[in-house]
């Protein structure tokens, strides 16, 4: 699965972007957000919003034939 | 309609090219944003914007369609830098072409404080105490709400 970080996130997760081999009880975004998160604590914040192949999700989502999951910071002002 | 942009923007030409596309219109209002080089004291030398590919185009996409419902207007057009961007540069052009004045100054301020709230670019500031991450302020929130009371 690929994993993308943005703003913030992408600094403390040492990468914009990387793909990782997921657990497979590891069964939906909520799972996937705390399973990271015990190496990237700021996932847990509770302003980052996760979409899954482009789609914001909220709450628990399933990941089944998902390709791709964004972890979205709270976004800039000016 | 809308162009996120890795190169500098050069708000006359583009004033220009909307212009002529326009033609027909009675009144077209254009706002340039620029990067300010200081804040207070301290010296500011880059804006870093990070994007999301797909998704910020499409967010970007959806407020010019929801100017264009909900404004009188023939026309808009959107342009936002993204990468390094330097103080003094512009970093967004927003213009509204209409028949009427009123709906073009509306379009372009309502299209303005949604970008700040509602479309996922990330700042990145490079100070001269170091590099520091942008959090939406509250008055952009506020800005936003003004046109919430309208919203269904």
């Amino acid at each position: 699965m690929k994993l993308l970080f943005f703003g913030k996130l992408r600094d403390v997760a040492e990468s914009a972007s990387f793909e990782r081999d997921i657990p497979a009880d590891i069964t939906d975004s909520e799972a996937l957000r705390r399973w990271l998160g015990d190496n990237i604590p700021d996932l847990m914040h509770p302003g980052v919003s996760i979409a899954l192949d482009d789609l914001i999700v909220r709450g628990a989502a399933p990941l089944a034939g998902v390709s791709e999951v964004a972890f979205l910071p709270p976004v800039s002002g000016g | 309609m809308i162009h996120l942009s890795a190169e500098p923007i050069e708000p006359a030409l583009l004033m220009e090219a909307f212009t002529r596309d326009a033609a027909g219109a009675g009144a077209i209002v254009a706002f340039t944003g620029l990067v300010r080089g200081n804040d207070g004291n301290e010296r500011i030398d880059e804006l870093w914007l990070d994007h999301h590919e797909r998704m910020t185009e499409q967010a970007v996409a959806e407020i010019a369609a929801a100017a264009c419902d909900r404004f009188a207007i023939d026309a808009i057009k959107i342009v936002h830098r993204i990468g390094s961007v330097r103080p003094d540069e512009p970093i967004v052009f927003v213009a509204a072409a209409a028949r009427h004045r009123r709906a073009a100054f509306d379009a372009v301020d309502y299209a303005m404080d949604r970008l700040k709230t509602d479309a996922p670019f990330w700042k990145r500031e490079t100070r001269e105490s170091g590099v520091e991450w942008i959090e939406a302020r509250d008055k952009d929130h506020r800005d936003r709400a003004r046109w919430k009371e309208h919203e269904q």
